[in-house]
């Protein structure tokens, strides 16, 4: 299956593969922890039944999808050592710290109030409840800080110096933690996560109101989703652009094959919309480009020169065709979301935000766009990086494990074959779970079930008998 | 060995206790997976489930912060034992996989014949066995060139890593069972009982052969156990194995629910010391010692203060979620 794949193509592709599975679930889980900690306290602050009805139709989805994302992300804490020991043995004194204490601080947190917040609300009473749903969703926010500390480190490495071994070691903390592209990258993903729950919770309010437009648990829904996508996406899209000139000024390579830029460009750079990046020929085939735009974008002048990718030794460069068009579909998908939150917001000034066939079609159609845009944006980011782990210092190709190819491409079939088997299974799990509408009296995961024992009726436990189905 | 007390010895107990910890956590719903098979009636296995539904994340949690720990503590031995221990490792985490989405998934298929039963019980044994595996192939040592693991990728695979496997998963076994006579009541808890006799006495044999077994691996590990002065150090541990036994055989026959889990645990405990007193002070058995694989004394010190800080709120806060789910769970609750 893999004849000709050397063994650090291999890990590589493992990594890719197990990664991409891994995010779509985090970015899901950090958004919609944020939610259910807004519905609860909205419930809590209002005492409409909506609000609990919507937490619990939810969170059963929540626990389905963190699941997931607990077990796929064991596989990447490990998968440093199995796959790429050199790196790990490299850099594990600087990124390792900072992983650690992503699982002291978010981690244990996350776990150890998670039990409370799916089974515990009858058990503990509302307002711990509250703190316990509180206790996750802040343990998924600063779960994203450590790990998006750790990447970008990778990405634009500071603070460190070099020990005799060969070894990165940490010269100034706050440098490492705080390096310079940490912050826009930290904003960037967390609004992502974001936008990609509220493009799933508007989905899902859209199929139902497209059936019954007065339902109330839909509406509310639908219209807390599009709030989001109106006022975020138009965030998101500045937060990019910053985010891409810090690129431009600590990893410029990344940026000229996001670019398509192989050639520099003295006067004024042009912007590519489309074209086929041939990275042998050295040129973009076929390229649509508006003139002068590139250098407008980027350095905010018509005429400013541009440097191109013929000013970096050709060892270093990153494979331009996948960031070239990775980045045009994440910038795409960013531009619809915003369309979508524009279009809700007419609807809405028009009165029609319930009724609008067309606007929950869109709405519906625009459900996986976040996963799109997140999955994009990380196949940018990461090819960008390369052909470095390190950005500038290390490469990829001296991060590897000195393992046989049969040995790393026996475990990324392996990989395949579990990730596809699992993750499909829960994807239909929760797609089942979406395709019923929340509704009056909405139970929790499993119910009261754990609550049965402290006392509960026999009725309630009926009535959750059915809706449970 | 040296006398005082360095950053990397504490960081090397610190490890060693993330580890004891994720075996004492963990391990007991490992087990419970691993008896499942024994356990057909969905009425028995939805109470088994909902026993550790609500602890089972933060459990498996502490692993990630051994490995996370090993990797900035210690970078060395960590670059050196994954690539080592490369298949049981993948194995582990892809029966992780599967047991960690049965506590959910199970809940939400259709079909009558629950799969994710299978994948329940299927992912504990295969997780158990593969760490077992893993701590056998590392006592018996890895062959080291350099800063890189110099051997293939079958070296794991010997008949001690497979008594290691084997007794591990025994020992989860046991756990399990006195896990259920602990948290279950009926049928359940008397056939959990029954089960645990029969684990307890496999358990001595695998305690017994594993230590008649090290001695053969290593010179090392024969001074370290049998050689004067050292024997005064270690004689107390057996000794102390043979209380614990007495003492899990006495609740047993008393049938007093609380006591026989603990009792297991303490076993455990035993055992992992005699772990420790065989591997001290390599972190790679005859190759690496901790302080040869030890990241700079700014990484430990960094990350000692949110050891310092955080573990006693993370055991805090896990006792907490422990205590709100204590009790019996009762037969019935799991209504669907």
């Amino acid at each position: 299956m893999f004849e000709g794949w050397d063994a650090v193509g291999l890990a590589r592709a493992q990594f890719a593969f197990t990664m991409s599975f891994h995010i779509v679930f985090p970015a899901f889980s950090i958004g919609l922890a944020s939610y259910l900690a807004v519905l609860e306290a909205l419930w809590l602050w209002t005492g409409r039944e909506v609000f609990i009805n919507l937490f619990n139709y939810w969170l059963k989805i929540f626990a389905v999808a963190f699941g997931m994302g607990v077990v796929s992300g064991i596989v990447m804490s490990y998968q440093f050592g199995t796959n790429w020991s050199a790196f790990s043995d490299k850099t594990g004194s600087v990124i390792g710290p900072l992983m650690a204490y992503e699982v002291l601080t978010a981690f244990f947190l996350e776990a150890g109030f998670l039990g409370v917040m799916l089974f515990g609300l009858e058990r503990v009473g509302h307002r711990l409840h509250f703190v316990a749903t509180l206790m996750v969703a802040t343990g998924t926010l600063i779960s994203a800080f450590w790990i998006l500390s750790a990447n970008s480190w990778m990405q634009t490495p500071a603070g460190y110096a070099v020990n005799a071994d060969g070894q990165f070691v940490a010269a100034d903390w706050l440098k490492v933690i705080f390096n310079p592209s940490f912050p826009y990258r930290l904003v960037h993903m967390v609004l992502a996560a974001y936008l990609t729950t509220a493009l799933v919770v508007g989905a899902v309010g859209a199929f139902h109101l497209l059936r019954d437009q007065h339902l109330p648990g839909p509406r509310v829904m639908f219209s807390m989703a599009m709030w989001m996508a109106t006022l975020v996406a138009p965030i998101q899209i500045l937060a990019g652009d910053q985010h891409g000139l810090n690129t431009l000024e600590h990893q410029p390579a990344k940026v000229m094959a996001m670019e398509g830029h192989y050639q520099s460009h003295k006067d004024g750079a042009p912007l590519l919309l489309f074209g086929l990046p041939d990275q042998a020929a050295g040129k973009v085939r076929y390229a649509i480009e508006v003139p002068k735009l590139g250098s407008l974008i980027l350095k905010h002048s018509l005429d400013a020169p541009l440097a191109g990718l013929d000013t970096v030794p050709r060892e270093n460069w990153p494979p331009v065709p996948i960031t070239f068009w990775s980045f045009r579909i994440m910038v795409g998908m960013g531009f619809l979301m915003m369309g979508l939150g524009l279009f809700s917001l007419w609807a809405r000034w028009r009165g029609t935000l319930y009724q609008s066939r067309l606007l929950h079609i869109c709405a519906m159609a625009m459900g996986p766009a976040g996963f799109i845009a997140v999955l994009a944006g990380w196949i940018t980011t990461e090819t960008g990086r390369q052909p470095f782990t390190v950005y500038g210092l290390l490469r990829t190709t001296e991060s590897a494990s000195p393992l046989a190819s049969p040995a790393v491409a026996s475990s990324l079939i392996a990989f395949v074959i579990v990730y596809f088997a699992v993750f499909s299974a829960g994807v239909i799990y929760i797609l089942r779970m979406m395709a019923a509408p929340p509704h009056h009296g909405e139970q929790g995961p499993r119910g009261d079930a754990p609550a049965r024992a402290a006392g509960i009726t026999p009725a309630a436990g009926l009535a959750a008998r059915g809706s449970a189905r | 060995m040296t006398g005082i007390i360095d950053i990397a010895t504490i960081w090397a107990f610190i490890i060693a206790f993330a580890v004891f910890v994720y075996v004492v956590m963990d391990g007991f719903d490992l087990g419970l997976g691993i008896l499942f098979p024994l356990f057909p009636k969905k009425a028995d296995r939805d109470v088994i489930m909902n026993s550790v539904a609500p602890v089972w994340d933060g459990n498996e949690t502490w692993l990630v912060l051994g490995g996370g720990g090993m990797m900035a503590a210690f970078p060395l031995a960590y670059a050196v034992l994954m690539p080592a221990l490369y298949t049981p490792m993948i194995a582990m985490l892809i029966g992780l996989i599967f047991r960690g989405v049965a506590f959910e998934f199970r809940w939400r298929t259709l079909s009558k014949q629950n799969r994710w039963d299978i994948a329940f019980a299927g992912g504990s044994l295969l997780a158990t066995l593969a760490q077992g595996i893993a701590l056998g192939a590392m006592l018996q040592g890895v062959h080291v060139e350099g800063r890189h693991y110099a051997g293939g990728w079958w070296d794991w695979l010997t008949p001690f890593s497979i008594l290691t496997g084997l007794a591990l998963v025994i020992g989860y076994a046991l756990l399990g069972a006195t896990w259920l006579v602990l948290k279950t009541e009926g049928g359940l808890r008397d056939k959990a009982y029954r089960l645990s006799w029969w684990l307890l006495f496999a358990m001595l044999a695998a305690i017994g052969a594993v230590s008649i077994a090290t001695p053969f691996l290593h010179v090392h590990y024969t001074q370290r156990w049998f050689a004067w002065p050292n024997v005064v150090l270690t004689a107390p541990v057996p000794i102390a194995v043979a209380a614990v036994t007495a003492l899990l055989l006495r609740s047993l026959a008393n049938r007093q629910d609380y006591q026989p889990f603990f009792l297991s645990l303490a076993l455990f405990a035993l055992s992992y010391a005699g772990l420790g007193i065989s591997m001290w002070p390599y972190i790679v058995p005859q190759s690496i010692t901790i302080w040869q694989a030890a990241s700079p004394e700014n990484s430990q010190v960094f990350m000692l203060f949110g050891v310092a800080g955080l573990v006693p709120l993370i055991l805090g806060y896990t006792a907490w979620a422990y205590w709100v789910f204590r009790g019996k769970v009762k037969p019935g609750s799991g209504y669907h």
